[in-house]
């Protein structure tokens, strides 16, 4: 599986390493909220919402640099419309492997 | 130049907010997480350009759009390209950002607001902006990339599910969109929607049977209530 990694925040921030740390300090607070709140609307069969979910965490996924994984994210959120779960496992895995990342940090 | 961010995710806010820092000449005046705040900021504040996140919970970017009066420039920021066409029936709107954002397109962004007009109210009618911002042309989005199509060489639309396919002259084009949405950007003097999953270019009608056009090889049915406002586009001898 791709390893997730900073260089979108790092060729963001122009080398304002105060501003890195506070954007890895939003995320490390934002994600595991949202994520949350996805894993409570898949277990509640909320297709729609858990839809929206992955949504938002899609950016979250580009911003630690996961390509094939935000593509993997994409699809999810299309079966989630279309009322299937195909993915869930492969999608539940990138949100485990970022949390395994932002835990390093 | 002054700027508000309106999104609902605060990582977001926090990268547009860095971005915009490294522009000369451009402040952030408020962070809204939601669209409702930012209308009461607004209704006692002049704003120059407004980052907009489209899709936020209950309140979308373009139902804020709609709602104020006389929007600034708007920059559309979003993780979905396919909101893009859209984009384009707004005056206001003068760029279209898709996250994650680099400082290179926010640049550009940047660029486009300040050179564009002083913005209007939103367009009163899409097919209008269509006409005189575009000529001839059509932008779809298709694998994030906006697509152009000259619309005379349009002959035929067809709905299929949450898509519709646009065939051309030269080309077949499926577009995540609605046959109502872009029957609306089709000039009514070329387009006639003749069934409720079916548009056509009168102009390259071959043949009419009694509940049926041809155009092209494409045999395509007319509905019984679409009928007489076929006939009356035809130059019956």
């Amino acid at each position: 599986m791709e390893q997730p990694n900073l260089s979108y925040i790092e060729s963001m921030s122009g080398g304002d390493k105060v501003f890195e740390q506070k954007l890895i300090g939003i995320i490390q607070k934002e994600f595991p909220e949202e994520k949350q709140v996805y894993f409570n609307n898949i277990a509640a069969n909320n297709f729609k919402a858990a839809a929206e979910n992955v949504h938002k965490l899609k950016h979250k996924i580009s911003i630690l640099g996961l390509v094939n994984s935000y593509e993997a994210a994409v699809i999810y959120e299309h079966n989630l419309i279309e009322g299937s779960k195909k993915g869930q496992d492969d999608f539940e895995a990138i949100l485990q492997n970022m949390t395994d990342f932002l835990e390093t940090l | 130049m002054n700027c508000i961010i309106i999104d609902d995710e605060a990582t977001a806010r926090a990268i547009i907010g860095q971005l915009c820092s490294n522009i000369p000449n451009l402040t952030v005046l408020e962070e809204f997480p939601n669209a409702i705040q930012a209308i009461k900021y607004l209704n006692q504040n002049e704003v120059d350009l407004i980052f907009l996140d489209i899709h936020m919970p209950d309140f979308t970017g373009f139902d804020f759009i709609k709602t104020i009066k006389n929007p600034p420039k708007i920059v559309l920021t979003t993780s979905d390209a396919n909101f893009a066409i859209q984009a384009f029936e707004y005056d206001c709107i003068v760029d279209y950002l898709v996250k994650p954002i680099t400082p290179e397109r926010f640049q550009k962004a940047i660029q486009k607001a300040e050179s564009s007009p002083v913005s209007a109210t939103t367009s009163s009618s899409s097919s209008e902006h269509v006409e005189t911002t575009s000529g001839n042309d059509l932008y779809v989005n298709i694998d994030r990339r906006l697509i152009k199509i000259d619309i005379p060489s349009i002959y035929l639309v067809e709905a299929k599910g949450d898509y519709i396919l646009v065939k051309t002259e030269d080309k077949n084009y499926t577009v995540h969109s609605t046959l109502k949405k872009i029957e609306e950007k089709l000039p009514d003097s070329l387009f006639l929607k003749v069934h409720r999953s079916y548009i056509i270019n009168v102009q390259k009608i071959i043949d009419i049977e009694d509940n049926s056009v041809l155009i092209k090889r494409d045999v395509i049915p007319v509905s019984r209530s679409n009928r007489p406002e076929l006939m009356k586009r035809l130059n019956l001898l």
